[in-house]
């Protein structure tokens, strides 16, 4: 995984959950386009943040693992779409599986700044320790579990998320915003229908291969 | 913005040119079938599956899965393009032409909404749903839909990007003017043609 900050010469505020598309020229003017979720608040005005997971077989993720260097110009539009966003509601779940805890890093980040009281929680299903993103920002309002190897010492959750993890909604108003492989999301989906969650009260997200 | 060339880029995958000229612009070649759904995944089972015209017809139709069934039933080689950028090429479905569904319906509107089990919504005109380019399919590449693509039954419309192409379908509402569905609302082109790159409400 790496983090890219991209100014933008025309900003928009976004909203967190967001995505934006990047497109790739070739000398012979062959495009390859993919999107990204928007890891960053808002709040940041003139940038936003794009996380990527390198996938051996894209054509996108590999150029911006490999040749990408500060100071490069990459075309991107957005942003986009407004069905899995946040915007205010309270109390929210976030689940998040692997890479699929981008957007929500965008929600739990935003509400930090702006309403740090309001109740937000993040479980995050990693296989390791290597794999944890943003793990210098991740405090109490995250809980992790290891789902291959935990590390060292480790005296919390392990094994993929179930319903210890996953309880009754506090009030009416929950919403729970769950992102991931489709596999992920399945699992997340049921425990949050088992645990009380109303179908329509649920936003998913599904990661498919996104090289 | 199309003169801009990325620094370093060059093209990793060429598909074969017999492959390469049925992929719409911007879109990859992907060899699976990613499922993407906005919410949980609703379990229907076909005992109580029905599917629905209605709206503004001349009259009402609707079939349970055993009626369905006894209609003229098609395998449809298609090509199926995701607004998310990949493509599926030389894939097949099973299912009734919705050319036959509408038989006796007299429609009298030209637009129609697709609504599912589920709350999903999407629309498009009446005449992208006949002259054999739409069907309510129940298998795919042969075998009963997997639930997760939208199993027992979804529309196929191969000819826009498959958002417009309802899983779960539960029926069409005929209507006299046009609307948009979930998606339409939330960000995605009101028609969606692949050829043309119509992805986002701007494009």
């Amino acid at each position: 995984m790496k983090s890219f900050l991209i100014e933008l010469p025309m900003w928009m505020p976004h909203l967190p959950g967001q995505h934006y598309d990047v497109r790739l020229t070739a000398p012979d003017g062959y495009r390859a386009q993919r999107s990204y979720s928007i890891a960053s608040s808002p709040l940041d005005e003139g940038r936003i943040e794009l996380t990527i997971d390198l996938l051996d077989e894209g054509e996108v993720s590999p150029y911006f693992h490999e040749v990408v260097v500060e100071g490069d110009q990459v075309e991107v539009r957005g942003p986009f779409t407004s069905y899995f966003v946040w915007r205010g509601e309270s109390p929210v779940l976030l689940l998040g599986g692997g890479s699929g805890v981008v957007p929500l890093m965008a929600m739990l980040r935003h509400r930090r700044r702006t309403m740090p009281e309001l109740e937000m929680k993040l479980i995050y299903s990693v296989r390791t320790a290597d794999d944890v993103i943003y793990a210098e920002e991740l405090g109490d309002d995250a809980v992790l579990t290891f789902t291959r190897e935990p590390p060292e010492g480790w005296g919390g959750h392990t094994g993929r998320i179930d319903s210890s993890l996953v309880h009754a909604p506090a009030s009416n108003s929950a919403v729970a915003f769950a992102c991931g492989t489709n596999g992920f999301v399945e699992t997340a989906s049921r425990l949050l229908l088992e645990a009380g969650y109303a179908p329509g009260s649920i936003r998913t997200e599904r990661f498919g291969p996104s090289g | 913005m199309s003169a801009f060339v990325s620094r370093g880029f060059q093209r990793r995958h060429r598909p074969p040119d017999e492959l390469a000229e049925r992929l719409p612009p911007g879109q990859y070649l992907e060899p699976g079938f990613p499922v993407l759904t906005a919410g949980p995944t609703p379990r229907i089972d076909t005992d109580v599956w029905g599917f629905r015209i209605d709206g503004m017809v001349g009259e009402e139709r609707e079939w349970t899965w055993a009626e369905f069934h006894g209609l003229p039933f098609e395998t449809v080689p298609c090509d199926i393009h995701c607004v998310t950028k990949w493509s599926k090429l030389g894939t097949s479905f099973g299912g009734v032409s919705v050319d036959t569904l509408l038989e006796g319906v007299d429609p009298h509107g030209d637009f129609a909404m697709q609504y599912s089990y589920g709350g999903y919504t999407t629309n498009l005109p009446l005449a992208d749903l006949t002259g054999g380019r739409a069907w309510v399919v129940t298998e795919h590449e042969g075998e009963p839909l997997p639930r997760e693509h939208g199993g027992p039954a979804r529309m196929l419309v191969p000819h826009l990007y498959f958002w417009k192409s309802a899983k779960w379908v539960a029926g069409l509402r005929i209507m006299d003017h046009d609307e948009p569905g979930f998606w339409e609302l939330n960000g995605y082109h009101n028609y969606g043609d692949p050829w043309k790159e119509q992805r986002y409400w701007t494009d």
